[in-house]
């Protein structure tokens, strides 16, 4: 059973109307949690092949080759939680 | 003239690569970098000289406080004060705004009296008057800014009347870097009988300021902002005004003396003289050893001349960035000549943490969101902003690399 802090080094409210959440993962563990993340969800479009933007379920967002992603409208903490554990299972 | 490739030679950090990329850090209107000079002294401080200041008798506890006093000197020399009893150090400008509004507003205020801000004011000089009024019951009145971003000089006069007892306004916007005509602002509160506080957190790192010729009554000022490290700002006061105020906190240091009277059962004080009356307990002096190094090192580099290569900068990247992609949005007055280094900027169709990301990507480091302004966001109708912000050690030709990566933005 894996654990989304096992991938995650910090996770960062953005500031502005949007509240966007920046995920970052672990440095170490970045292209696993990509590889893993490009494995479930659907691209829908890639820049340079370092920035996709993916949709997963209902949720679309952006990962970056750097490790980070951008997710929106998201409810609250633990609906990221969980769709990061299912991104990452 | 100033040569930005000599100054980087200064700052170790700008060697950095950050995801294989060279570092362009455009985030100075949030913090600055730090130059080798500011390093030393601080390092050396605690190498040969760390101790208490003030009332003790050995060797480092003088050398301390002498070091602590020669910081306080030399920001008078900088903004031209008349002497360190008008210079308070403190956390930074926040903690300056927070002194005047609980230790002048909080005291001085009455129902009837208002205080005049700005909706450009970055929250720390809203938020402590907002607290302050409800506390006291006074008014607080917004000056309106145009659609391009600059203060409305007609509002701010309609604003004012014998009832204004506080005008605070900032010396440049935090998110658009234009500069107010503070000088004009204060001439007309004190024609009305009322007390001026500038924010200078975006002026003083960025341009001369001469607290006499502006003749303010408080100007307020962050050191992380201007080289210097975190944690030490500064508040000026005209010292008559300083006198008349009671302290903002109390403790060691701002104190005269402390003695029990046995009759009363109380203990009877008074108060230091200026400016320790207003720094209560141990001070952060490596911090204002820091920024004493920092101020040096602006002050050979001559602060017309960082106003003169911030404009150039500006002037440089608001057409390439908006030459660049059409999607790029400038907000804001693009004259750079009534401007610091400060662009604001979004691209359609993406947030501003979008763009943050994406251009962090390519190591290069822009701020995004609110910047502490939301009222101002409110009147450009954004959701947030991202924004680019200069300082000495920017140089054209990482405006050119900016504004590459920017082009591939409209891709996303």
């Amino acid at each position: 059973m894996i654990k989304v802090e096992d991938y995650v080094a910090r996770t960062e409210g953005t500031c502005g109307k949007e509240k966007d959440v920046i995920v970052i993962f672990k440095y170490d563990k970045k292209d696993e949690a990509i590889k893993k993340i490009m494995g479930k969800a659907a691209m829908k479009k890639s820049i340079g092949g370092i920035i996709s933007e993916l949709t997963y379920k209902s949720f679309s967002f952006r990962l970056y080759g750097s490790g980070k992603a951008i997710f929106r409208d998201l409810k609250d903490k633990e609906e990221l939680n969980s769709l990061l554990l299912e991104l990452l299972s | 003239m100033l040569d930005p490739y000599k100054i980087r030679e200064d700052f170790p950090i700008l060697k950095r690569r950050i995801n294989g990329n060279q570092l362009i850090y455009f985030d100075n209107a949030a913090t600055s970098q730090k130059p080798r000079q500011v390093i030393d002294a601080v390092k050396d401080f605690y190498e040969n000289h760390n101790a208490n200041v003030h009332r003790a008798v050995h060797t480092l506890s003088l050398e301390a406080s002498e070091l602590y006093e020669d910081a306080h000197e030399e920001v008078v020399e900088f903004i031209h004060a008349k002497g360190i009893e008008e210079i308070v150090f403190v956390r930074g400008t926040t903690e300056a705004i927070n002194l005047v509004a609980y230790a002048w507003g909080l005291r001085t205020l009455k129902k009837e009296d208002e205080v005049i801000v700005s909706l450009m004011e970055h929250h720390s000089n809203i938020v402590p008057w907002e607290i302050i009024s409800r506390m006291t019951g006074n008014k607080i009145k917004y000056v309106e800014v145009n659609d391009d971003g600059t203060l409305n000089y007609e509002s701010y006069e309609r604003l004012v009347s014998k009832r204004t007892k506080m005008v605070c306004l900032s010396h440049v916007s935090n998110v658009t870097g234009i500069i107010n005509d503070v000088k004009r602002i204060t001439k007309f509160a004190h024609e009305h009988g009322a007390l001026v506080l500038i924010d200078g957190a975006q002026s003083v790192p960025h341009l001369p300021v001469n607290v006499k010729d502006l003749d303010a009554d408080f100007v307020v000022f962050s050191g992380h902002k201007m080289l210097g490290p975190t944690g030490i700002g500064v508040l000026y006061g005209k010292q008559e005004i300083l006198e008349k105020m009671e302290p903002f906190q109390g403790g060691g240091e701002m104190i005269k003396e402390v003695s029990y009277d046995r009759k009363a059962k109380r203990c009877t004080v008074s108060w230091n003289v200026l400016p320790w009356k207003f720094e209560a307990g141990t001070p952060n002096v490596c911090g204002a050893i820091g920024l004493m190094a920092a101020m040096r090192y602006l002050k050979r580099i001559g602060m017309a001349n960082v106003k003169s290569h911030e404009e150039t900068l500006t002037k440089y990247a608001i057409p390439q960035m908006e030459g660049c992609c059409r999607k790029v949005r400038i907000y804001g007055t693009k004259d750079a000549t009534i401007k610091c280094g400060i662009v604001p900027f979004g691209v359609d169709g993406l947030s501003s943490h979008d763009i943050a990301l994406f251009l962090d990507n390519y190591g290069i480091m822009v701020r995004s969101g609110f910047h502490c302004a939301q009222p101002l966001h409110e009147i450009f109708k954004l959701s947030s902003s991202a924004r680019a912000s200069f300082y000495v050690y920017n140089t054209l030709e990482e405006i050119d690399r900016f504004t590459e990566v920017l082009k591939e933005i409209e891709q996303l």
